[in-house]
């Protein structure tokens, strides 16, 4: 059987999110109930949830969440962790035996803290020190998977029907102000737990709908950047494209909305605003190889916020809708009254254009 | 009435087969393929109609309470659709007969691949406004979209009638903001093409209760492909 990384796998997908903007907690309940309706969009190899604000408790220690192939990698992995952090807490990560979800690996998670003494020598920020130390442990690391790595924030990822590996996760006992969810359509290979979405590096995660075509093109811009790409599915690329642009360039959401679904040269020819002209031509002039061809839609979650995004020709699927204050966005309608029954003021956001939602000052 | 609730499509579509000439859903949620292929029922719909609602569909009538999703009427062949809400991406893909009405406002690519041969003539009537590619590569049958409530936005976004080589699109707007491509003509809609779509605006404005002196009040932009400029060299010099 081959795993990902040896054979590509283009995907049809399903995705669900959900915030408060007043950063109340919900449980994980919902938006597990949100992908049953969307059932037929995946076929049960992969599902994944991503949820913001579960570890209050530990809000300052990066939770590593882990898979890991047999005892004596994940006792290897400890050793290695030790070097680089101090582990405040180490366990199992609760799950529940179902007849729908099978063959899964060791799962631990890990709340850790960078030691400051490797942080000096390696004269790195802590995010960097994290996410390179998560690079490493994927690439280098044989049998062990860092599959979430932010604050006060966790990915819950499997094979299997997204509705199945929610009831798998317990994700009922968790309480998030921010959730997104993603059903998956593999149709090349068996699918594998670490090839689920979402896709996740510090507290930025991404669930997509989609097969991107400039995915080589994207990766050799961004492997010159320190990172890797070694699952060969176009989500991981479109994390770390927007970990590089936000977090490293300092660019807005809305900003790099703009580099990776760039609007067409005809399009910025017409505008009339010239500002905004003169950026878009600044940002695909300065980021050309970031652009993003083929059809998506993205929820990219991060502390405090999501943002939606769909491919500039819009050739996936995208609704957003609101009640109160919270706001829902999923592949489908029908996921959204799920959710919420009355939610109001439907609409599908146009291809390049980013929806951005944040949670209110103070409330996360 | 059936419940369909605990119904997946299949169970939903074999329960509408074995139903009466008239027959109504509740508690639809998201089911796709909706009465796929029939003919001889009315059909109404109450919740939310998942993708592909009456695909193939051949001669059923189908009535919608609310929004719905994407692809309706795929490939139909006769009947009628109605949607009191709004709809999603891709309304009428390759649709080659029957007619679609929607209330608001359809996504992209509405009316995407329509066809017409000797007697078929699908007509899709759109009340609102319409998301970019409206009527691409567009090979016959009738589009027509009013733009009611639609504000400061523009009646139909970037890039309406990209391949457009047949059929009729009516816009009721001068369209001066709007950008077409050099393979269509589009010019104001005289007396007589009004008189050609006037049906279709009767009948949208009984469906909806929608005033149609209010809708006829306004100019029309008609667009057909340009038959003095073919598409030509678009792939291969020949």
């Amino acid at each position: 059987m081959k795993l990902e990384g040896q054979v590509r796998i283009p995907s049809g997908c399903a995705i669900a999110a959900v915030i408060s903007r007043d950063g109340k907690k919900m449980s994980g309940e919902m938006i597990t109930n949100a992908m049953r309706p969307m059932h037929d969009r995946s076929n049960g190899l992969g599902g994944g949830f991503a949820a913001y604000g579960i570890y209050p408790e530990y809000k300052d220690l990066y939770a590593l969440h882990m898979f890991f192939d047999t005892r004596a990698t994940r006792k290897e992995c400890e050793v290695f962790l030790k070097e680089r952090f101090e582990v405040v807490k180490s366990e199992i990560l609760p799950t529940r035996k179902i007849p729908q979800i099978t063959d899964e690996p060791i799962i631990w998670r890990y709340f850790v803290s960078p030691l400051q003494s490797v942080l000096a020598s390696m004269q790195l920020d802590e995010k960097e020190f994290v996410a390179r130390t998560v690079m490493k442990i994927n690439t280098e690391m044989q049998g062990a998977y860092v599959f979430s790595s932010g604050k006060n924030m966790g990915t819950f990822k499997a094979v299997g029907f997204p509705e199945d590996v929610g009831v798998f996760y317990k994700l009922e006992e968790y309480e998030g102000y921010s959730w997104t969810a993603h059903g998956r359509y593999p149709t090349n290979t068996p699918g594998w737990w670490g090839g689920a979405h979402p896709f996740t590096l510090l507290d930025y995660s991404i669930v997509h709908n989609g097969e991107i075509s400039s995915y080589d093109a994207n990766r050799r811009f961004i492997e010159m950047f320190g990172y890797k790409c070694t699952l060969q599915t176009d989500t991981e690329v479109i994390t770390y494209i927007l970990d590089y642009l936000v977090r490293v360039q300092k660019l807005t959401l809305e900003e790099a909305a703009s580099v990776i679904a760039a609007p067409f040269w005809s399009t910025i020819e017409n505008k009339t605003d010239l500002e905004d002209k003169q950026k878009h031509i600044y940002l695909r002039s300065l980021f050309p190889s970031l652009l993003i061809t083929g059809p998506f839609s993205i929820v990219l979650g991060f502390e405090g916020g999501l943002m939606a995004l769909n491919d500039r020709l819009k050739l996936r699927s995208m609704v957003v809708g609101e009640k109160d204050d919270k706001v829902y966005i999923a592949s489908e309608e029908a996921a959204i009254r799920t959710m919420e029954p009355d939610a109001r003021n439907i609409w599908a956001p146009s291809g390049g254009e980013p929806v951005i939602i944040k949670v209110k000052e103070g409330a996360f | 009435m059936i419940d369909v609730t605990q119904l997946d499509y299949k169970a939903l579509n074999e329960a509408l087969r074995q139903s009466g000439a008239v027959e109504e859903l509740s508690g639809c949620c998201g089911q796709r393929f909706i009465a796929a292929g029939m003919s001889d029922k009315q059909i109404t719909v109450n919740g939310v109609p998942g993708n592909a609602l009456g695909a193939y569909l051949n001669g059923a009538e189908i009535t919608v309470h609310g929004n719905a999703q994407d692809a309706v009427g795929d490939t139909m062949n006769a009947g009628k659709i109605v949607v009191h809400g709004d709809i999603g991406d891709a309304v009428g893909y390759a649709m080659r007969g029957g007619t679609i009405y929607v209330k608001g406002n359809a996504g992209y690519r509405a009316g995407i691949h329509m066809k017409e041969y000797r007697e078929k003539c699908p007509a899709i009537i759109i009340g609102g406004k319409c998301g970019s590619f409206l009527g691409e590569y567009q090979a016959g049958g009738v589009i027509v979209v009013l733009g009611l409530g639609r504000g400061e936005d523009r009646i139909v976004s970037n890039f309406p009638c990209t391949g457009m080589h047949g059929g009729k699109m009516f816009l009721r707007a001068d369209c001066r903001d709007i950008v077409f491509p050099r393979n269509v003509k589009a010019s104001p809609a005289t007396e007589q093409d009004l008189a050609q779509i006037d049906a279709y605006i009767t009948e949208y404005c009984a469906l909806f209760g929608v005033d149609k002196n209010t809708v006829l009040d306004s100019p029309f932009t008609k667009i057909v492909p340009d038959s003095k400029n073919p598409y030509k060299q678009m792939y291969v010099a020949n």
